[in-house]
């Protein structure tokens, strides 16, 4: 899901980065409000950041015969709220940007719209909906990471679509090319996200049922 | 619990290692490139004229810099999502009573032996 930098074009490039402002902007105002009303949990949301470092560090071969990442940014959109994930993905990104000239700092507003921003808000809109529609919890976090790991790439695929448009099928045929190289490949990684959250939650269900009770995560949940 | 968690990181293990036992796709010039490689190879066959309009202001210098620092990435969210488990895991076991109590038979059978 890293756009390369100076693979958009100015004008697409600044659009992603206006586009992903106001998020980070909240997402600020989430951390202080988060580490202000919760200084428990401070811990458990640095550990949520560092889920999201390890899943995009670990590149995965798939079924298509190429490799690809996880996002890790479902974990953390669960617990604290989408929100909070844009600035802890930008993090990751920046660091990856910066460090291992994967991705850029000029296409850098594109990937945090896919990964810190659109990612998240997939995770968070999942478990809510399969929470209320009385779905149990392992289920609702292993469709909301899982869930969130594709939209991630396939939002991805739209951005390069919207900036490299076939010159004769147009934007669809883009959309397809693009899709077909990111999203068949992400579906094993996507169940892998999806299974290793459930791990994760088990975990602070087991260990850290008080951090969880802080948050209000899946009140009366218990191992 | 215990259990179920084991089953799950089997099942990670499958799905990460299963792609290398399956026969590979037919036409693969390389197998198990990266896809976001692939997008940008698909972007310049495109369209031969674009022109990437800035480079990384480093680059890693070599294969095996790049993987230390990716590993590097890897260790410090695990080393820190490690460090928050096991201090839940040693505070949620010495709030227990049983913990407590087998705890302190232990000592006492060490004592007495």
């Amino acid at each position: 899901m890293h756009i390369m930098e100076g693979f958009l074009p100015p004008v697409h490039a600044a659009a992603w980065g206006l586009a992903s402002l106001p998020f980070l902007v909240m997402g600020a105002r989430s951390v202080t409000r988060v580490t202000r009303e919760h200084p428990r949990a401070k811990l458990l949301l640095a550990s949520a950041g560092a889920f999201a470092f390890v899943l995009s560090a670990l590149k995965i071969p798939s079924v298509t015969g190429s490799c690809s990442h996880p996002t890790g940014t479902g974990l953390g959109a669960i617990l604290f709220g989408p929100s909070v994930m844009a600035v802890l993905g930008a993090i990751v990104l920046l660091f990856q940007a910066l460090l291992l000239a994967h991705g850029g700092l000029t296409t850098l507003g594109a990937n945090i719209f896919s990964m810190a921003i659109a990612g998240p808000w997939v995770a968070y809109g999942v478990y809510r909906l399969v929470r209320t529609l009385g779905g149990p919890l392992s289920l609702a976090v292993f469709l909301a990471a899982g869930l969130a790991d594709l939209a991630t790439y396939l939002v991805t695929a739209t951005q390069l679509a919207l900036a490299f448009p076939d010159p004769v099928s147009g934007f669809l045929g883009a959309l397809t090319k693009f899709g077909g190289i990111f999203a068949l490949t992400q579906v094993p990684l996507a169940v892998i996200e999806g299974l290793l959250t459930v791990l994760v939650v088990n975990l602070l269900i087991q260990y850290s049922r008080d951090d969880l009770d802080e948050l209000a995560f899946a009140p009366g949940v218990v191992r | 619990m215990r259990r179920i968690n084991l089953w799950l990181v089997a099942a990670v293990l499958v799905v990460a290692v299963l792609p290398l036992i399956l026969p590979l796709p037919r036409g693969l010039a390389e197998p198990f490139t990266g896809a976001d490689g692939q997008a940008q190879a698909a972007i310049t066959a495109a369209n031969p004229d674009y022109q990437p309009w800035f480079s990384p202001l480093w680059e890693p210098p070599s294969g095996e810099i790049e993987s230390l620092l990716f590993a590097l990435q890897a260790a410090l969210g695990a080393g820190l999502l490690g460090y928050y488990l096991g201090l839940r895991r040693g505070e949620s076991q010495r709030g227990r009573p049983d913990a407590d109590r087998a705890r302190r038979d232990a000592l006492a059978v060490a004592a007495r032996d």
